[in-house]
């Protein structure tokens, strides 16, 4: 149950990291800056009595503004993408702790969004995957939706061609800003659940946020594809609770004497991003023997 | 319609590599204009398509369009007003997005892209009826990703994306050296009709000399950034592939000459 919270709570980072990586090409480190920052704006938020809710919105604000700065040193200052998000990345590291004034916040005895649900008599265990599953759902509606608007077309093609897109007239520095900004905002929107969830926002709690994401986006499209873009949405949102699970089933794992720690996390997910990478490339090697 | 004067264009300036590109390029061009352009390599027939499209920044001198001042607009501004095809049939088209979806692109061209439904059902028939037109059954295949499409079949969708919302100026760079012959005739017949029916003002870069002379009301030859050649109507009519080399040799020649004489 635990891995099916953080998996959907995770969900709304992992759909922003597919617009940016896979949609717009666009490989953006700045999540690991925007989730922290998500959950200081939250925590700070309902700390000075906002509602919980609200401070979702205020997250999701606070990301999108992130974003835009990634956006705009990438388009309008001509650095390179990596290194613009790298920047914002680090820079954010100080906000956060600005935002927050120490390392760390926590949420004891404070009202969360899953209060509503606890007070109707469910319990803390279904409660947060039930909440979380409709939010990140609907965040995927959301995103199913924009991307056939002609605003969301016009993002595919500046992914793929910005020549030809230009050429039809679209200021694709506008579109890149705006993508990248929801992107972080969504991202945001992550570390505000997880946050409210942990009851507790921390400062180091973004560390390896971009690489736990692609895990996510790569084992969703290699398990369910992504021949359509809605198919592509769902992928990336299972992904997310399958490497949740798959890092859950890591920790429990027990051989004699050695076990896994949380520690081991960073380690377990690169080889995992290492492996989903290379085994259709071997797969595709194998077969064709 | 079109009105270029001094126009000038280098590349990695104030460098060694330095490459005077266009060197103060006059050119006016009328409305229904179908200019074929051609030169040798370098000589400066792209770099004034592209210069014209806002790829490149020029270095100094004026673009009007319509008696409007657009050498500092963005190049996305200018599709408002300009549709380019490029010589890479990949260039023109998204590959991953479907036919309908790339039509519906071109179809607001120099229109804000906003959060209406990028394919509306009122588009479709449209986009059926004008692919009709280019006798390659895509009238069926709206739903088909353009990636599943031949290097020809995208050409010929490109120029329809082109010419979907009536461009004030069509270049086109070069638009079938990528293909195979047949396919090439096939697209240049397609050009010819899509501009006669629109009667739109055209540029065509081309290599190929026999192509413009068949094409157009008019010829333009580049060499080393000038216009060494620019004739039309009847005049360019008696012109022959074996008059255009003569004058090409001839300017060449007196360059060889002129170069001689400073090393003497």
């Amino acid at each position: 149950m635990g891995a099916l919270e953080q998996g959907f709570a995770y969900g709304f980072l992992v759909l922003g990291v597919y617009l940016t990586f896979r949609v717009l090409d666009f490989p953006d480190l700045t999540v690991d800056g925007s989730l922290p920052l998500g959950a200081a704006v939250s925590a700070v938020a309902i700390t000075a009595g906002y509602d919980p809710f609200l401070s979702l919105l205020f997250a999701l604000l606070a990301g999108f503004l992130a974003g835009v700065v990634t956006g705009v040193l990438n388009t309008k200052f001509g650095i390179l993408h990596l290194l613009a998000s790298i920047l914002t990345m680090i820079a954010l590291y100080s906000v956060n702790l600005r935002i927050m004034g120490r390392p760390n916040i926590t949420l004891l005895g404070k009202s969360t969004i899953l209060e509503p649900l606890t007070n109707a008599g469910i319990g803390m265990f279904n409660a947060a995957p039930l909440l979380f599953g409709l939010l990140s759902s609907l965040a995927l509606l959301f995103l199913l939706w924009l991307l056939h608007t002609a605003f969301g077309l016009a993002m595919q093609a500046t992914g793929v061609n910005p020549q030809m897109i230009t050429s039809q007239g679209v200021n694709t520095d506008r579109v890149i800003i705006l993508t990248v900004g929801l992107s972080n905002g969504l991202a945001a929107v992550s570390g505000a659940l997880l946050c409210q969830s942990q009851g507790a926002a921390d400062v180091n709690m973004g560390v390896g946020t971009i690489v736990a994401g692609l895990a996510s986006v790569i084992v969703g499209e290699t398990l369910f594809g992504c021949r359509s873009i809605g198919r592509a949405l769902l992928a990336a949102l299972l992904g997310s609770v399958l490497y949740r699970l798959t890092i859950a089933l890591a920790l429990s794992l027990k051989l004699g004497s050695f076990s896994l720690t949380p520690s081991d996390l960073n380690l377990l997910t690169a080889l995992l991003v290492v492996a989903a990478l290379t085994l259709p490339k071997l797969r595709g090697k194998v077969f064709s023997r | 319609m079109i009105h270029v004067t001094d126009l000038v264009k280098t590349f990695h300036r104030g460098s060694i590599n330095e490459v005077l590109a266009l060197s103060g390029i006059n050119l006016r061009v009328k409305k229904g204009d179908f200019i074929t352009v051609i030169g040798s390599n370098g000589a400066g027939k792209s770099t004034l398509l592209n210069c014209l499209s806002g790829s490149y920044p020029i270095d100094s001198g004026h673009i009007l369009i319509n008696e409007q001042e657009v050498s500092r607009w963005p190049e996305y501004q200018r599709a408002s007003l300009i549709s380019r095809v490029f010589q890479d049939p990949l260039l023109g088209t998204c590959g991953p997005l479907s036919i309908e979806q790339n039509l519906a692109l071109a179809n607001r061209r120099g229109k804000p892209h906003g959060l209406r439904r990028g394919v509306q059902r009122s588009d479709r028939e449209l986009f059926r009826k004008q692919l009709a037109q280019l006798n390659l059954e895509l009238e069926n295949r709206l739903k088909d990703s353009v990636g599943l499409l031949s290097g020809g079949q995208r050409q010929a969708l490109t120029l329809l994306m082109a010419t979907l919302v009536k461009p004030k100026i069509l270049l086109l760079d070069e638009h079938t050296a990528a293909l195979d012959p047949k396919t090439a005739q096939q697209v240049l017949e397609l050009t010819q009709k899509l501009i006669e029916d629109q009667d739109l003002t055209t540029l065509m870069v081309t290599h190929n000399m026999r192509q413009a002379l068949q094409l157009g009301n008019r010829l333009i030859m580049f060499h080393g950034g000038r216009i060494i050649l620019d004739v039309s109507g009847s005049e360019k009519a008696a012109m022959s592939v074996e008059d255009l080399l003569e004058q090409f040799y001839k300017v060449r020649g007196e360059e060889f000459v002129s170069d001689r004489m400073l090393l003497v």
